[in-house]
């Protein structure tokens, strides 16, 4: 037990409010409560505001920037209290991150400008808050288990999380980490991307597919469920034998857990 | 020529998946060049400064374009050459095609140009009786077989050396008879027919890596000295040049010559550098044109977030990394830019209509944006145009934009997440309802649109409790 972990800078013992997301809300609730016990499991206090629903993201990146601002405006008034807001979604903290500003300019809003300014630096993923904020790779997990990893686009390339994912997952007891080839290839999720081009999606996630068999790995583990549901559909329907987890599933994972 | 979205992506798309020669030559292809590319910049210390210099200057260049092109034009004109002004694709295929009918010539030779192949300009002069012949080993490829580039670097990279060497058997009359696949004997029988070509051409065409605005230089970078010998050879010479290729100053060339390469061929040099001010006497071509087209590219300037496609050096870094280039080729996204650029670069130009499935041609996960040496924000532009798609679609299309599928489900669902009751309400809906669809825990088929999904994925049921009422049901 951690008891005593606080944010660089600050006196207040750590208090964090989650960010769920609609999308982990209602398809994968498993892993919001994983990203609570393995906080609460580091002595972090974790608020879930109610109120809060989506980030927008799927409406941003499909086209209707205009159904956007009401879901960016009810974000910064839901979290505008917390001092940090954590998600277990690289994807829907990169939209908050590199494109809120985009969405308050276009609402031609000063106040709510100022209100995104505010709030972003305060919105980190699992990892960042974990390594960058808490300062722990080792959340005292255990996971006797071989695992790939699958590092997301968004959490590659809009946050730039870079190997903090990965050495998390290394420093969990009982773990197998192999290395995943052509990592950094896109799954072919993309949003509604898999839908309009479905076909293109298929083929890459195809390869994704192949790329982790060819790991005789048993779980592939990702900082985002979008993409794993991406790929954990297809490793399903292909009766693959590899399931896939959440991040934070297999840091909440103690050995109580494996006995079961 | 540009000839956008017909038919739309997925449709395209959806054929090129199935070529599987076309999947396996382009893979590989791809690949290697990705690999490589990977290894040049990695040894660049400065590779990030030297980015952001490219940057940074093209974003100056853009900001200033008409003092930058006026000054172009003093020192072209002051080193005995002559600019043209082309405002659209027409009136530059009129202008080269006069330029070439007052010298009687009935044939020329082309290095490779992009602008032209957006232009139409081959075809524009075929119609006037003049025969272009393209000198680029792969562009020449591509117009023996009648066949559309499909790569901006590499216009046949669809194309096997086997697919080669029937179509030169087939078409060259300096082929021997028992020509083999090997690259020598297929490039040793294009030369020998290329160099006829040069001998006699009197006007040779080529376009415009970068125009010095101070000095009035001109620059073609090239692999195989074919452009070059199109730039000096003949008597007339005809350079097209997009607009936003100007740069200031002769030093601005650096940045420019260590991005290019190493981006696009993975060279550290590229083989041959032409850098050409004006005429000379007793060297080169004796009359030089440079025609400065628009095109389109002053609409893609007035739009603030979209002119940044406009810093594009023509690298191709970004086809290369694409995973949906990669599968699918040039070919899919039917315009002379294709790939990721051209998804962005393409409805700029030509507008939307008919190019509007090419901002939904990627899955935006940003490997365009990270390799670009002009760091040009790729998935940013394609948001942005995104945006603009639904507003024409649903503006256009009036009644029946507005009541497409897509258009409710997206405002219902915005409705829903606006209001905590009805999103909950949603999430209730969506367990209770989704019953016919399940079994063993999974969707294995959904109806309409979203059945793509489910063409070869599983979907995961809702699961019986949220994660709120989780939350709700521990903290009471």
């Amino acid at each position: 037990m951690v008891d005593d972990v606080r944010l660089p800078g600050t006196t207040s013992p750590v208090r964090v409010a989650l960010f769920i997301t609609c999308f982990n809300d209602t398809m994968f609730p498993q892993t919001g409560r994983a990203v609570v016990t393995v906080l609460e499991r580091l002595g972090v206090t974790v608020d879930f505001p109610l109120e809060q629903t989506c980030c927008g993201q799927m409406h941003f990146n499909t086209g209707y920037a205009e159904e956007t601002i009401p879901l960016v405006r009810r974000f910064v008034r839901v979290f505008a209290d917390a001092e940090v807001v954590v998600s277990p979604s690289a994807s829907c903290v990169g939209m908050v991150r590199d494109y809120y500003a985009r969405v308050a300019e276009l609402s031609g809003d000063a106040g709510l400008r100022r209100e995104v300014q505010t709030i972003t630096p305060r919105v980190v993923e699992l990892s960042e808050l974990l390594i960058d904020r808490l300062g722990v790779e080792d959340v005292g997990a255990y996971f006797p288990r071989r695992v790939t990893y699958h590092p997301t686009c968004h959490s590659l390339r809009m946050l730039h999380v870079g190997d903090r994912p990965l050495r998390l997952l290394r420093a969990v007891r009982g773990i197998d980490v192999v290395t995943l080839p052509e990592a950094e290839q896109c799954c072919g999720f993309g949003g509604t991307f898999a839908i309009k081009n479905a076909d293109t999606s298929i083929a890459m996630v195809s390869d994704k597919i192949r790329a982790i068999l060819d790991t005789g790995a048993e779980v592939c583990v990702s900082a985002d469920n979008s993409c794993l549901m991406h790929i954990g559909g297809a490793l399903s329907r292909q009766r693959a034998g590899v399931r896939t987890m959440h991040l934070a599933e297999i840091l909440a994972q103690t050995k109580e857990d494996s006995a079961s | 020529m540009i000839d956008a979205g017909t038919p739309a992506f997925p449709e395209a798309a959806r054929t090129a998946l199935a070529d599987t020669q076309l999947r396996h030559n382009l893979g590989h292809a791809t690949r290697t060049i990705r690999a490589k590319r990977a290894g040049v910049v990695a040894e660049m210390p400065d590779w990030e400064e030297l980015r952001e210099a490219g940057r940074a200057l093209k974003e100056r260049v853009l900001r200033h374009l008409d003092a930058h092109l006026t000054q172009l034009e003093g020192s072209v004109t002051r080193a005995g050459g002559t600019v043209h002004w082309a405002r659209d694709a027409e009136e530059c295929n009129r202008i080269v095609g006069d330029l070439i009918a007052a010298h009687g010539a009935a044939e020329v030779v082309k290095a490779k140009s992009l602008t032209t192949e957006e232009t139409g300009l081959n075809e524009a002069l075929a119609q006037r009786g003049i025969r272009a012949w393209e000198t680029d080993l792969a562009q020449l490829i591509i117009q023996l077989s009648d066949d559309a580039p499909s790569h901006i670097l590499v216009p046949a990279i669809h194309k096997n050396r086997e697919q080669i060497r029937a179509l030169f058997a087939r078409t060259l009359e300096e082929a021997p008879a028992d020509l083999s696949d090997d690259p020598r004997e297929l490039a040793e029988t294009a030369r020998r027919h290329l160099r006829k070509l040069f001998l006699e051409a009197r006007v040779g065409i080529s376009g415009v890596n970068f125009a010095v605005a101070d000095t009035g230089t001109v620059s073609v970078v090239e692999s195989e000295g074919n452009g070059r010998m199109c730039t000096t050879l003949p008597e007339v010479l005809i350079s097209v040049m997009g607009i936003e290729k100007v740069i200031p100053t002769w030093e601005d060339l650096e940045i420019y010559l260590q991005l290019l390469p190493r981006s696009s061929t993975a060279e550290r040099m590229n083989p041959y550098t032409s850098l050409w001010t004006g005429v000379t006497d007793g060297d080169g071509p004796r009359e030089f044109h440079l025609v400065l087209v628009d095109n389109g590219r002053t609409h893609v300037l007035a739009d603030t977030i979209g002119r940044q496609a406009l810093n594009c050096i023509r690298c191709s870094a970004c086809l290369n990394v694409c995973p949906v280039y990669e599968r699918t080729g040039g070919h899919a996204y039917g315009s002379t830019y294709p790939g990721p650029i051209g998804a962005i670069l393409t409805p700029m130009l030509t507008g939307m209509t008919g190019a509007g499935s090419l901002p939904y041609a990627s899955s935006l996960c940003g490997a365009c944006y990270e390799v670009c040496p002009v760091k040009i924000n790729i998935p940013e532009v394609l948001v942005h145009l995104r945006h603009e798609e639904v507003a024409r679609s649903t503006s256009t299309r009036g009644v029946r934009g507005r009541i497409a599928p897509e258009h409710v489900a997206m405002r219902a669902m915005a409705r829903v997440f606006a209001n905590r009751r009805l999103y909950e309400a949603a999430q209730r809906a969506g367990r209770l309802t989704q019953w016919p669809l399940v079994r063993d825990g999974k969707i294995r088929r959904l109806p309409g649109p979203l059945g793509g999904w489910t063409a070869a994925r599983d979907l995961p049921a809702v699961p019986p409790q949220s994660f709120r009422d989780w939350w709700r049901e521990r903290r009471p």
